[in-house]
């Protein structure tokens, strides 16, 4: 039971990885609004996140692909059972992604509102129905004896399910919040820092209501210990953040989103998915995972693959270290 | 509505079809643009590098804006292929996903995260990192795509011959016995070469284009001289790869599915030698099997399937029989008229092509420029064959394939998700299409302005450096 419990931890891995990466890049897309009084503003959040959103983005692709790879009943059942909802966020995500690459291509004023508008929406709807996704996982839905989902669209949409995606949406917002007082400079950066601040308290009452409501009904004793170290590092990071230590608050922001994913993926083990209906069809690391041979030949790649590619977007990240300031963006013609 | 009405309309299994063949029709319409153009901006950008003329470096910012242009779509429309074979085709994922999913994995692994970090560093790499560097960038990204097209055609593969697996029988389901049978698939080592350099013919045929449109107007003619011939050459170049290794794909494809040939020749009954003649063109019934009128070359059909004059080709009504017995009662034939169309508007839209860049060389040998307005616009217009002809040559691989879906193993009708419902299928339909019209027309018109404006003059960058003069590279 090696390979599947360790495809298990490394699904985990993925997409906590996502979620650290382009929760970030959400939170930037969603403080659009806020965090600017005018286009130059609005340049400078952008170009934030211009070199990387992409790559942060491939993140889901991945994490999409080695599920698929390596429990391919999870995948099969989570995508087809979650369907309206993927459409949204595949929707959603088109919409963000035209936008960074074709906001900039017309001067015109009424051409940019429209993209930095879907820029909002495209960033706010996939914060927050992710989590209405990982808070159903959580929860376990009603399977037939194939692992098909045999409910409604509406039951995916209980208050659990509604908590967690504002959770998600209210952390990813700080996360984003944070990430632009530490990559700008001037007004905008201490813009950031008390927005960061008031966001802050609204995100971790949430937050800690999910993680207790979560606790109760499906902690386990690794799970209840990741959730509490979850809300030491929300802690840390604000009180960073009140201090001016920018990169320590987004270090600890960093860490607690990890913490919250990390912790849902534990209160699973060793099942994947909980058939609420009958336990009988309840989803198991067991009996979802690929066979040995697969999980072999994958985790022979991923231990190849997977540090090269951090320390290459480790690099990319190095590189593109600068703070972004306005008179940056205003010598650029465009 | 009737019930029966309302069956056909909202069955799942068929706007699924539908929306697989046109989201992934509309995928492939910027991938090869993608695929082809990465590649020429790496070769300008290294010519610049290699020689420092300013030309080159004009060349390479002007087709890379184009690129980029085109690559947000690729990406975008890239994920909802990715969450497509869960969403509709639930069945097909529990049923394959143990061999099918691995080299997925190592898409996204491999090529994907490799595109999107070195672009990254690219686009904004110009005034940030040394110039080897930044070279580096974007032969990483373009090395990333290649591979990218190379693991998700070796999936497809699997899907018309599938190799390295076992059935288990307990849990229904094929599983992985050797990944490199899979990666060394015979259709994927002949599909890979030829959807490549098809793709390069795409992005050769904008070049060519492009480079008329400015020419004709009398306008940059420092670059777009010198890149009208590079386009010309590349499709020519490309045109003869493409031909010679469908050439090839077709001898793995009479090998592993022979009523692919037989069905993309409307061929009934088996034929050797001079009758197993290659039809250019022919007037009848839909279906193939009444005939009023054709063109046909005699021996043709035997030489493409075995490479021999005297060589015999399987009919349909043979091969039927065949299946019938091997996998009990069915239809084991695809829509003939629409393999057999789209075999012949494959290669003939793409050889127009070609002969195309031949006069093209021609009628410009030795810097000469004509004067008549018609051959300009005719070259301007051609942009959209080698484009037309690839999309229509997977219509015919994955029509061909049909009604199976993994071949001899899993039929398109079991593979489709059981509990999505048709309402659902119908408004991820509608919206995939709505948004994706939406998108066509706004990239379409974003890459005209790019094309029209034409390269930024020699005085705005640094042509040591590659940076822009007074400026930063943001969005
Ligand atoms: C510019 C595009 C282009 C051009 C000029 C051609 N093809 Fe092609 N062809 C493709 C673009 C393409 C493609 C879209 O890329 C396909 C679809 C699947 C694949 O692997 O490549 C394809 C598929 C495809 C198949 C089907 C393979 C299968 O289903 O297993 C065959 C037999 C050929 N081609 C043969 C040819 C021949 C003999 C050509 C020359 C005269 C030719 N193609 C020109
Ligand atoms: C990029 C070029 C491709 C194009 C243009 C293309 C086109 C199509 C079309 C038109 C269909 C609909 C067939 C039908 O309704 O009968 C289809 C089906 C399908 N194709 Fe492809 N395909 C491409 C590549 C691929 C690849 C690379 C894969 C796998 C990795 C793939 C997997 C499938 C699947 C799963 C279906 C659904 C079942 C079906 O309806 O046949 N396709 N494709
Ligand atoms: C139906 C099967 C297909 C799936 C599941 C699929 C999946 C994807 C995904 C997820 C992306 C986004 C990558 C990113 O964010 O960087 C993408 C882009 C891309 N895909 Fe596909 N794809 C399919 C068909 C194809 C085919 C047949 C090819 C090549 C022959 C191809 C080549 C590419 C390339 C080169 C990109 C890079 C972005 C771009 O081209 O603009 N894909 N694809």
């Amino acid at each position: 039971m090696f390979l599947p419990d360790l495809w298990f931890c490394l699904i985990g891995l993925f997409f906590t990885g996502y979620f650290v990466l382009d929760g970030f890049d959400f939170g930037v897309g969603m403080s659009l609004p806020f965090l600017s009084k005018d286009d130059t503003d609005r340049r400078v959040l952008i170009n934030t996140i211009g070199p990387v959103w992409d790559l942060n983005e491939t993140w889901v692709i991945v994490a999409g692909a080695c599920l698929f790879a390596s429990f391919p009943e999870w995948y099969a059942t989570i995508f087809s059972g979650f369907y309206l909802i993927m459409l949204m966020i595949l929707l959603a995500l088109i919409l963000r992604g035209v936008s960074f690459e074709y906001r900039h291509q017309r001067p015109d004023h009424k051409w940019k509102r429209n993209f930095d508008r879907m820029i909002f929406i495209g960033s706010v709807v996939p914060a927050f129905l992710w989590g209405v996704v990982f808070a159903n996982i959580v929860h376990g839905l009603a399977l037939d004896k194939g692992f098909n989902y045999t409910g409604s669209l509406g039951d995916l949409f209980n208050w659990y399910a509604i908590l967690g995606g504002l959770a998600t949406l209210l952390l990813f917002f700080v996360h984003g919040v944070i990430f632009v007082s530490l990559k700008t400079d001037g007004e905008i950066r201490v813009r950031a820092r008390k927005l960061a601040t008031r966001a802050g308290v609204v995100a971790a009452v949430v937050g800690l209501v999910f993680l207790i409501v979560t606790s109760i009904q499906h902690g386990t004793m690794v799970s209840i210990i990741l959730s509490a170290a979850a809300v030491v590092a929300l802690i840390i990071a604000f009180v960073q953040n009140l201090r001016g230590r920018e990169g320590w608050a987004f270090g600890f922001m960093a860490a607690t989103i990890a913490l919250v994913i990390v912790s849902l993926f534990a209160t699973l083990f060793p099942n994947v998915l909980v058939a609420t209906n009958d336990p009988a069809h309840t989803m198991t690391i067991a009996n979802a995972s690929s066979s040995h041979y697969t999980l072999e030949v994958m985790s022979w790649i991923a231990l190849i693959f997977v540090p090269l590619i951090l320390a290459y977007q480790g690099f990319t990240y190095w590189i593109f270290r600068k703070r972004v300031t306005r008179s940056l963006v205003t010598a650029a013609s465009h | 509505m009737h019930p029966l009405l309302a069956d056909e309309i909202l069955s799942p299994l068929i706007l699924s079809r539908w929306q697989f063949g046109l989201t992934t029709i509309y995928h492939f319409l910027f991938v090869p643009l993608t695929i082809g153009m990465g590649f020429t901006v790496a070769v300008f950008q290294t010519a610049w590098y290699r020689t420092g003329r300013a030309h080159y470096l004009q060349l390479a910012k002007f087709f890379g804006k184009i690129f980029l242009i085109n690559f947000a779509m690729g990406v975008v429309t890239g994920i909802v292929q990715e969450f497509q074979f869960g969403m509709n085709w639930s069945n097909y994922s529990r049923f394959v996903g143990d061999v099918f999913g691995a080299p997925l994995a190592l898409e996204g692994l491999l090529a994907f995260f490799l595109e999107a970090t070195f672009l990254g560093v690219w686009i904004f790499g110009w005034d940030r990192v040394p110039k080897g560097l930044h070279l580096t960038s974007i032969w990483g990204a373009t090395v990333g795509s290649i591979l990218s097209a190379y693991f998700i055609i070796a999936a497809n593969s699997f899907m018309q011959h599938p190799v390295g697996y076992t059935i288990d029988k307990a849990k229904g389901r094929a599983e992985l016995t050797s990944i490199w049978e899979v990666l060394t698939n015979k259709v994927a080592l002949a599909a890979f070469p030829h959807t490549l350099f098809a793709c390069f013919m795409v992005s050769a045929a904008v070049i060519v284009a492009v480079a008329c449109w400015h020419i004709s107007r009398g306008q940059n003619l420092d670059t777009m001289r010198p890149a009208l011939r590079f386009g010309l050459w590349m499709m020519i170049a490309s045109g003869a790869l493409t031909v010679l290794t469908g050439d090839q794909l077709g001898l793995a494809m009479v090998e592993t599915n022979p009523m692919k040939m037989a069905s993309a020749e409307a061929l009934y009954h088996t034929s050797t030698g001079f009758n197993a003649s290659f039809s250019i063109f022919t007037l009848g019934t839909p279906n193939g099997s009444n005939e009023l009128f054709s063109i046909r070359v005699p021996y043709l059909l035997s030489f493409l399937s075995t490479h021999t004059f005297d060589g015999t080709v399987e009919g349909i009504d043979n091969l039927q029989a065949q299946y019938k017995a091997a996998y009990g009662p069915g239809n084991y034939s695809p829509i003939i008229w629409i393999t057999y169309w789209s075999f012949r508007w494959m290669m003939g839209l793409g050889i127009v092509a070609i002969l195309i860049s031949f006069v093209g060389l021609f009628v410009t040998r030795k810097g000469r420029m004509p004067k008549n307005k018609w051959i300009w616009r005719a070259a301007v217009w051609s942009f959209p064959l080698p484009l037309a002809s690839m999309v229509i040559g997977w219509i015919f691989t994955e029509m061909g394939r049909q009604p199976w879906l993994v071949f001899g193993l899993l039929k398109t009708s079991d593979g489709v998700s059981p509990n999505t419902t048709g309402v659902e299928v119908l408004i991820s339909l509608i919206a995939f299409t709505a948004i994706y019209a939406t998108l066509a027309v706004v990239e379409f018109r974003l890459i005209l302005k790019a094309a029209h404006a034409g390269p930024e003059a020699p005085t705005k960058i640094d042509v040591v450096t590659g940076k822009m003069l007074h400026e930063a590279t943001v969005y």
